[in-house]
């Protein structure tokens, strides 16, 4: 059947890829300017989140299986937690940054530490938004409006 | 004794982050699997491992040892997130994580009875987070960072309590109340250190504990205080802010209720103290004249209020939950007595208070999963059926009234005790009467239990009790027992915490 959104479809497409590149753009900059792995995160979200609203519920759960949003949300808290127990086995404290690289003068440490909990957030924060999204999206009423 | 005695020096050093860090960390597996039995196994090691640590904390504590800092990512205390243990927390950590081992081996024949098969994993994720929630509020050396903590514990108790949703509907109505109030709480809470760290600009708790002595009389400390006892308060339940808990104990899953008595008021109730003597001093007049003229006529109406309440419920589970209310009034008149013996009478019955309610409720858990009954009346000649799980129950419906050889006369004892050095006769005449209406609520459940006989028709078959559930039943019921004839390790305890919240709010 030939879907009367022609024109939205098209506009997604193109937009959807930039979407998601400047999601990545926002995490990766978070240190030097405002943005960081939770705004990153609600911009990768929202990539996901247009394409179910422009193709369907069901086309989005093919591209993003509701049973990755769940590994995701814990996968991104186990990736931040554990940057604090690779710094335990490294002989730092519980997320103590420096312990990462030798270059303590310039907190090169610091950076690699930041980035990686970041990526962590970043995980936790998309596929929370996408899976809030698909509880609400996929919600089967439990008494049809008939049955009142 | 010196970090290092019990577990290796390597794993000592960090315990009071790993205590945390592990439940923490090993619930995100536990999310990912499918299978609910593999994610208790990974619940059951989570706990156990902080037990582990809470032992190391405890004995590195003992007596006057100086209390353990931890620099979270080696950030120097008055500005970095500081963890901290002393006798008065590394007690609680005792108490949370012995508690979640007997909860969890309860928590698998219970669970597999009253959670749907899919989201068992996801249950035993949620509730690693409430642990590790805990964990940190008890550790943690920063306001800020407790408050955090309080949160991290407090959104998975709300879904754990709508879990029970499957057996009865009013969960959820039960946990959307508990949500509102504890975010009002947590509100409360947050604003009360917001005040604080305006007037003596830090977070850390120590610091604060010593800029606060100069700003003694500054209204806005006081205001800050307010805000924080009232918050916490409503955490710990403290009448007349107690309208969440009969209905969160009553409907939430058998475990889940068993684990929040046990442990999630007296956390708040921990933190109450560590503001309120540790941070705050009673040397303060504001922080002495509210304990007396606020908390003590307020504990003192829950404790006769929530008694006489629970006589008129018909719910067993509701009953008990009233009974946590007044309970949690002893404890409060303990703070109330504002001297170094009630606090500790009030963290005395703190921890019999956990034993006491973890029996009976996973007493009550027991009569669920094999006779699937919950109201009063459908008690009759259970004692005859059960005899174990009943006389666990007993056990424990005797120490909550007070009676000799249990711990609930212990720490009644030394409640009395303090209440008398003080001076403070209407307090005994309030836990008398508070006890006596004990008898007559423990009375109704316990004669329909034994001597009622069983009715003929429509008696349903009983099924065996299962030994996983037995198993921690009858150890709680025996610590009822134990520490009730041999109580000095536990008032001990009591005291090393006590002393810890007096002493520290002095230091330097």
């Amino acid at each position: 059947m030939m879907s009367p959104h022609v024109i939205l479809r098209v506009v997604a497409k193109v937009l959807i890829p930039l979407i998601i590149v400047y999601g990545f753009y926002v995490h990766f900059h978070g240190e030097y300017s405002p943005g960081g792995g939770f705004q990153a995160g609600v911009v990768l979200a929202s990539a996901i989140i247009l394409y179910a609203l422009i193709f369907g519920l069901d086309e989005a759960r093919k591209v993003f299986p509701p049973y990755w949003a769940r590994v995701g949300m814990a996968l991104g808290g186990f990736i931040y937690a554990s940057v604090g127990f690779v710094s335990l086995i490294m002989g730092g404290k519980f997320l103590e940054y420096t312990v990462f690289h030798p270059d303590v003068a310039h907190g090169t440490g610091q950076h690699i530490g930041i980035i990686a909990v970041e990526v962590g957030v970043l995980t936790t924060v998309t596929c929370v938004m996408i899976a809030i999204f698909y509880a609400f999206a996929g919600r089967t009423p439990e008494i049809s409006d008939e049955d009142w | 004794m010196t970090v290092g005695q019990f577990l290796p020096a390597a794993l000592a050093a960090h315990a009071p982050v790993l205590l945390v860090a592990i439940p923490l960390i090993l619930s995100a597996p536990a999310a990912a699997l499918k299978s609910g039995r593999a994610a208790w196994a990974i619940a059951l090691a989570a706990s156990v491992a902080a037990f582990l640590f809470a032992i190391e904390l405890f004995l590195a504590t003992r007596g006057d040892a100086p209390a353990i800092s931890y620099a979270l990512g080696n950030w120097a205390p008055p500005i970095g997130i500081e963890f901290r243990v002393d006798g008065l927390n590394a007690a609680l950590l005792m108490l949370l994580s012995a508690s979640a081992i007997l909860a969890l081996l309860f928590a698998l024949p219970s669970v597999e009875d009253e959670i749907e098969k899919d989201k068992r994993a996801l249950f035993y994720s949620a509730f690693l987070v409430v642990l590790a929630g805990l964990a940190g509020v008890a550790t943690t050396g920063d306001a800020f960072n407790l408050f955090v903590f309080l949160e991290i514990s407090s959104i998975p108790t709300y879904a754990l309590i709508a879990m029970g949703a499957g057996h009865d509907r009013r969960a959820l109505t039960s946990s959307f109340n508990y949500l509102v109030m504890g975010t009002i709480g947590a509100t409360f809470f947050v604003i009360g250190v917001g005040f604080l760290y305006m007037s003596t600009g830090t977070l850390n708790m120590a610091d604060m504990a010593v800029q606060l002595v100069e700003l003694r009389g500054n209204r806005v400390v006081e205001i800050g205080f307010a805000f924080i006892l009232v918050g916490l308060g409503l955490k710990a339940a403290l009448f007349p802010l107690h309208l969440w808990l009969p209905g969160a104990y009553a409907y939430a899953p058998s475990f889940v209720t068993v684990f929040l008595a046990a442990t999630a008021t007296k956390v708040a109730f921990y933190a109450i103290i560590r503001f309120s003597f540790d941070v705050f001093s009673v040397g303060n007049g504001f922080v002495l004249n509210s304990f007396t003229y606020v908390i003590t006529p307020l504990a003192i109406a829950g404790m006769i209020i929530a008694s006489a309440q629970a006589l008129f419920q018909s719910d067993v589970r509701r009953l008990l939950a009233y009974s946590s209310v007044a309970q949690v009034g002893y404890m409060m008149l303990g703070l109330g007595i504002g001297t170094q013996a009630g606090v500790s009478a009030g963290v005395l019955h703190l921890i019999n208070h956990a034993m006491i309610k973890g029996a009976l409720f996973m007493a009550l858990g027991a009569f669920a999963i094999s006779y699937g009954v919950r109201r009063i009346e459908n008690f009759k000649g259970l004692g005859q059926a059960l005899p174990v799980s009943s006389a666990a129950f007993t056990v424990g419906a005797l120490s909550l009234i007070g009676v000799p050889f249990t711990v609930g006369f212990v720490s009644k004892f030394y409640l009395i005790q303090a209440a008398l050095q003080k001076g403070w006769a209407f307090a005994v005449v309030a836990i008398l009467i508070s006890s006596v209406l004990a008898v007559f609520y423990c009375y109704r459940v316990l004669v329909n239990l034994w001597v009622a006989p069983r009715p003929d028709g429509a008696s349903r078959p009983v099924q065996r009790v299962p030994y996983m559930i037995l198993a921690p039943l009858l150890v709680l019921a025996l610590m009822n027992l134990v520490f009730g004839v041999n109580a000095e390790p536990i008032v001990n305890m009591a005291e090393t915490a006590a002393a810890a919240a007096f002493n520290a709010g002095v230091a330097p």
